[in-house]
């Protein structure tokens, strides 16, 4: 495996607060890669700066070798990287499928011209087919037409992994995919994960749920308050006596 | 099929209403509908969420663009209006570079502020622009034969069949646009730029093109009004209209297509029809006023959502059709 997606002495400062502090960790293709650390270590704030939504205040995010920190959000996920928000951040009034089909928006470019036209009857039936895929591949097939924002809180994660599913990205970035789901929702988000993983996409997931976390990573980084704290796999972090540290002061347990 | 049907008798309807109507009526009719087209280019750009009190001042540019080209240039007439449109999209292009920077309230007051000095500049420029006066002797649209029809210009009933037409195509291609996935981007940007965005959406590309068509289309509705009354000024194009705009797109509706459209046609027949046979004409911009407030606090979805009630009574039992709270 190839180091793939690479954060270099990434550091970001919001006025006086140092909310991400020269971070450094490497992604290798084809992974699941997890990002973990108490409330507050700075991880939304990682993955902000990845995806191009906050310009690093310093350091480099490169991702087969290129320097992408800086670049604009769209033309992140133009390159392959795509993300998901930390809350259910969808769009709340348009139906599952058009929410799935905004997601399609990067393999079938739309043409104002060829669409008044009605040249464009391939290209739209390309991205629906694409959306229908991307939603069956999450279970909500059979919520198709209803208003996003009316779905219950883990159909809605499951969408917004779905819209960037529909992208066919290289990388996608999960933030707390499992929160509002129940166990067996999780159990099967995480089958689906490991799937995406057998497809060859490269996934970075901030997780609270320790067990979802070490039973599908292949290598975890911890942070705390904006620094590295260790890196490894499932079985070093859970005995590794910073990150119990870390959790223990941060009020939260490692389960 | 009897939908079909409809829309023919709709047509008919059309051809045949100003053959029933006196000829200060004629006149109106021709106003609504150029009036129609304005408000219906507005609502494509309130699809990316934005909200323009310059709208009405891009017509003048239609305006002037289209009367330039003719009078300074000898273009022929239907040709200068198209580009009339071309050249409001483009100065609306202009204006996103500054107009963008802003989000929301600031971007309805920097719209504004653009507006006016687009209109002073149509003040202070005599050269070309004629100045406070504006232009006088506008060429009409030259007159025409199709055969059946001899289309005259100066009859108001040549040139309703004429801008007609026009606004026909224009409204078929605005209809077009927005249910294709172009339309449905304008609304994902809208409703959550963010997302949008982490799809790859060049989400400042496509608010500009969504103000640059509006503002085409507007274009060629301000060009379609200065060659029929044949004389343009600044004052034409104030914020008054701009009012009566806004209240249009606020009481149909900007949920639907045909929301601001309905609104449009609705307030211009209570206007026309009942306040100057009342002669409470002079009153229209406190009538409007009051309209305006009691449909937002009684009709907050519009005249649109009265529309769509009735509709769904009728065809009980299909797909419910989702109303987006604007
Ligand atoms: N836009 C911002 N402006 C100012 N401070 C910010 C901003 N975003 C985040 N912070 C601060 O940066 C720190 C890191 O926040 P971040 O959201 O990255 O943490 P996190 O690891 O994702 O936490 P959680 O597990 O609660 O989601 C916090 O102290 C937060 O208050
Ligand atoms: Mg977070």
């Amino acid at each position: 495996m190839t180091d793939f997606l690479e954060v270099k002495d990434l550091t970001m400062r919001f006025g006086g607060l140092i909310a991400v502090d020269s971070l450094s960790f490497k992604v290798a293709h084809g992974s699941i890669h997890g990002l973990i650390g108490p409330n507050g270590a700075g991880k939304t704030t990682t993955f902000n700066m990845i995806s191009g939504f906050y310009k690093p205040t310093s350091g480099q995010v490169l991702l087969r070798g290129e320097d992408i920190s800086g670049l604009q959000m769209h033309e992140v996920a133009r390159r392959g990287v795509v993300r998901t928000f930390q809350h259910s951040t969808l769009f709340a009034e348009l139906t599952v499928l058009e929410n799935a089909l905004v997601g399609t928006h990067m393999p079938f470019r739309p043409n104002i011209f060829a669409a008044i036209i009605g040249w464009d009857k391939e290209d739209r039936s390309g991205a629906e087919a694409r959306a229908k895929e991307a939603l069956e591949f999450f279970g909500l097939d059979h919520v198709m037409q209803e208003r996003a924002g009316d779905l219950s809180h883990g159909h809605q994660r499951a969408l917004g992994m779905a819209v960037a599913y529909a992208s066919h990205p290289d990388v996608i970035l999960l933030d707390e995919p499992f929160t509002g789901m129940n166990p067996e929702e999780t159990r099967q988000m995480m089958d689906l994960m490991k799937r995406l993983k057998a497809d060859g996409i490269t996934i970075l997931i901030v997780e609270h749920d320790m067990q979802a976390i070490m039973g599908l990573c292949d290598n975890i980084t911890c942070m705390s308050f904006g620094k590295f704290l260790a890196e490894g796999g499932p079985q070093e972090i859970r005995n590794h006596p910073a990150v119990i540290e870390a959790y223990l002061g941060g009020a939260r347990h490692v389960a | 099929m009897p939908k079909f049907l409809i829309w023919i008798a709709a047509l008919a309807a059309l051809i045949a209403l100003p053959h029933g109507l006196s000829f200060s009526q004629q006149e109106i009719l021709v106003f609504l509908t150029i009036n129609v087209l304005l408000v219906a280019s507005y609502r494509l750009l309130t699809l990316t969420g934005e909200w323009s009190l310059g709208h009405v001042v891009i017509m003048g540019v239609g305006a002037y663009s289209s009367a330039l080209l003719t009078k300074k240039l000898g273009v022929y007439v239907p040709v200068s209006m198209l580009l009339g449109g071309v050249i409001a999209a483009l100065i609306a292009v202009l204006l996103s570079f500054p107009l963008f920077r802003m989000k929301g309230f600031y971007f309805l007051i920097g719209s504004f502020a653009a507006g006016e000095i687009i209109r002073l500049l149509w003040k202070r420029f005599r050269d070309p622009f004629g100045g406070a006066k504006g232009i006088k002797g506008i060429d009409p649209m030259p007159d025409f034969s199709v055969g059946f029809y001899q289309f005259d210009f100066f009859e108001p009933t040549s040139y309703y069949y004429f801008a007609g037409v026009v606004v026909a195509v224009c409204l078929w291609i605005l209809w077009r646009i927005e249910k294709s996935p172009v339309g449905l981007t304008f609304h994902a940007v809208h409703w959550q730029d963010k997302l949008a965005q982490a799809s790859g959406v060049n989400v400042r590309a496509y608010r500009t093109l969504a103000f640059a068509i509006a503002s085409g289309f507007a274009g060629i509705s301000g060009a379609l009004l200065a060659h029929y009354v044949g004389t343009i000024n600044p004052n034409a194009f104030d914020i008054d209209l701009m009012v009566f705009v806004l209240t249009w797109a606020i009481v149909g509706g900007t949920a639907t297509f045909y929301g601001p459209i309905l609104g449009c046609v609705v307030l211009t027949v209570i206007n026309e029809v009942v306040l100057r046979e009342l002669g409470l004409e002079q009153m229209r911009p406190l009538i409007y006023g009051a309209i305006m407030i009691l449909s937002i606090l009684f009709l907050p979805n519009g005249l649109e959502s009265i529309v769509q009630k009735l509709t769904k009574r009728r065809a009980a039992g299909g797909a419910p059709e989702r109303s987006p709270a604007e």
